[in-house]
C-alpha cells in the first residue's frame, strides 16, 4: 500500500513541464491531482521513475469565459468548478456533473484536466468533454494544437496525448438558444463509480422540436461514448419526446460493455438505456420550459 | 531516489524535513510529526479515516504526498480542540449523539464535518449526508452520526 519510489519534479511553468517530459520520457507522469494517480501508486497498479507535479503552476489553472465558449486550465480543480457562476450559467452539464465527482474531499484536490487525461470511462468529465464537443488543448516543446474530444479518448485510460504532451486546458462550447442539459448516473453508493450513466443536452426550435442533442454515455464502453443514432433518433422530435426507445437506441450498438462483480454487460446496458432516458427526459423539459 | 526538503506547517507549528517524494501526507504526519489521530484505513482514497485539512481544505491525506504539501497549513483532527482541551463543537455532538463506538473512523468524520459546516453552515439533512458519504464506517450504521452531524449543525458549529 505505498507507492514506489520515485523522483519528485515541481515545474513552475508549463513550458518547464512539457521540456521535462520530453527529456524523462515514458519514465515520467504528470502529477496533477493525484486522486486517481495517487491510489493507482499505492496499489502499485503503476510505477513512474519520476512524478511531474502541476500543482503549483497558476497559469494551468483559472476559468475564462467568453460569449462562445468557456475555457478552464487543466489544473483547475473540480470544486472550483462545482462553485464556479460562470460555468454554472454557461456550461451548465458541466457545473452539473461536477458533484457526481467522489466526494467532495476527493473534488478539493482532483482537477479538470487529470480526470479528462485519466480517461476512465465511468468518469463524468470525459462524458460531458464528448457530450459538448469540447476542445483539449495539448502543449509540447513542438507547440500548441486543440484536439476534438471526440478524438482524445482513444481507449481504456489510454488518449491522443503524446508522452511529451501536457494538457492545458480545455475549451467548452456554450450552447445558445432553447437548450435543456442533465446527467443521470445509477451508482451502488454516493461518489461510486457509476455502474452507467449519461450526460445530455438538448436544444429545441421555436415549435419545441428538437434541434439538436447530445448524449454521452458513462461506463459503458471502454472509453466515454457518443450515442450518435439515437442522438439521429431524438433530433426532429417534438417534446415531450419518446425517451425510452431513444435510450433503448443509444445501447443497441455497444459491444464492449464492461462485466463485472458489480454488474454484468446486459445489466449494465438495461441501466444505460433507463439513464438515457432520464437524462433525456429532463433535458428536453427543461428546455421546453426556457 | 532523492530525498526532498520540505517545510510544512502542522498545526500551527512549523515542521522542517527531509523525506521521500512518495512519502503520503498521512504518513509524515504520522510517523514524522507523531500525529497519530490521523487513522490510515484503506490507503487508497476510499474509506476517508486520513481525512485532514490542507489550506483550509478537507482531503484525504493518503491521496498528498508530503511534498505537495510543502509550503502549506495542515490541519489535523489533533488541533480542533481548544488549547484547553476543550472539544470542538463537532467532536461534542459525536459524544452527545453516540456518533462513535470503536472511534476509528471519528477523525476523518469529525475533520470533514468541520470543513464542511464552515462553508455550509446551514445544511439540510440531504446535504450532510452527501457531505459524509465520502467517510466510511464500520460500526455505527451511520444513523448516531448522522444525529451528530445535526446536533453540530443546529448548534452553530460552522457559524
Amino acid at each position: 500500500m505505498k507507492p514506489s519510489a520515485f523522483d519528485y519534479h515541481a515545474p513552475s511553468s508549463a513550458d518547464e513541464v512539457v521540456a521535462l517530459l520530453a527529456e524523462l520520457g515514458d519514465g515520467a507522469k504528470v502529477l496533477a491531482g493525484g486522486q486517481s494517480l495517487i491510489p493507482m501508486l499505492s496499489l502499485r497498479l503503476a510505477s513512474f521513475g519520476h512524478l511531474v507535479d502541476i500543482g503549483r503552476i497558476t497559469e494551468l489553472a483559472g476559468i475564462e469565459a467568453a460569449p462562445d465558449a468557456v475555457t478552464i486550465g487543466a489544473g483547475t480543480t473540480q470544486a472550483a468548478i462545482e462553485t464556479d457562476a460562470a460555468v454554472a450559467a454557461a456550461v451548465p452539464l458541466l457545473a452539473r456533473a461536477t458533484p457526481l465527482i467522489g466526494h467532495f474531499q476527493i473534488r478539493n484536490r482532483g482537477t479538470l484536466g487529470g480526470s479528462i487525461a485519466h480517461a476512465d470511462p465511468a468518469a463524468e468529465y470525459p462524458a460531458v468533454a464528448l457530450a459538448l464537443d469540447a476542445e483539449i488543448e495539448a502543449m509540447s516543446p513542438a507547440g500548441c494544437r486543440r484536439i476534438p474530444a471526440d478524438r482524445v479518448f482513444t481507449g481504456f485510460w489510454s488518449t491522443a496525448l503524446e508522452p511529451d504532451e501536457l494538457l492545458v486546458r480545455v475549451r467548452f462550447p456554450v450552447w445558445t438558444g432553447r437548450c435543456g442539459f442533465a446527467v443521470r448516473e445509477f451508482a451502488r453508493r454516493h461518489g461510486d463509480f457509476a455502474v452507467a450513466g449519461a450526460a445530455v443536452a438538448v436544444r429545441l426550435g421555436a415549435d419545441d422540436t428538437v434541434e439538436r442533442c447530445s448524449i454521452g454515455l458513462i461506463g459503458l464502453g471502454p472509453t466515454p461514448i457518443r450515442a450518435t443514432r439515437a442522438e439521429a433518433a431524438a433530433t426532429g422530435q417534438r417534446a415531450p419526446i419518446a425517451a425510452a426507445d431513444v435510450g433503448a437506441l443509444a445501447v443497441a450498438d455497444l459491444d464492449q460493455v464492461p462485466s463485472d462483480l458489480h454488474g454484468p454487460a446486459e445489466y449494465r446496458r438495461r441501466v444505460g438505456a433507463v439513464m438515457v432516458a432520464r437524462a433525456l427526459t429532463a433535458a428536453v423539459a427543461e428546455a421546453a420550459d426556457a | 531516489m532523492r530525498e526532498v526538503t520540505v517545510e510544512i506547517t502542522v498545526n500551527g507549528q512549523r515542521r522542517p524535513a527531509a523525506i521521500e517524494p512518495r512519502l503520503t501526507l498521512a504518513d509524515f504526519l504520522r510517523e514524522r510529526c507523531g500525529l497519530t489521530g490521523t487513522h490510515l484505513g484503506c490507503e487508497h482514497g476510499v474509506c476517508g479515516a486520513c481525512t485532514v485539512l490542507l489550506d483550509g481544505a478537507a482531503v484525504r491525506a493518503c491521496l498528498a504526498f508530503a511534498v505537495q504539501a510543502d509550503g502549506r497549513d495542515v490541519t489535523t483532527i489533533e488541533a480542533l480542540a481548544g488549547e484547553d482541551g476543550e472539544l470542538s463543537p463537532v467532536q461534542r455532538a459525536f459524544g452527545d449523539a453516540h456518533g462513535l463506538q470503536c472511534g476509528f473512523c471519528t477523525p476523518g468524520f469529525v475533520v470533514s464535518l468541520t470543513a464542511f459546516l464552515r462553508d455550509h453552515p446551514h445544511p439540510s439533512d440531504d446535504d450532510l449526508r452527501a457531505a459524509l458519504a465520502g467517510n466510511l464506517c464500520r460500526c455505527t450504521g451511520y444513523q448516531g452520526i448522522l444525529r451528530a452531524a445535526r446536533l453540530a449543525a443546529d448548534a452553530g458549529a460552522g457559524r
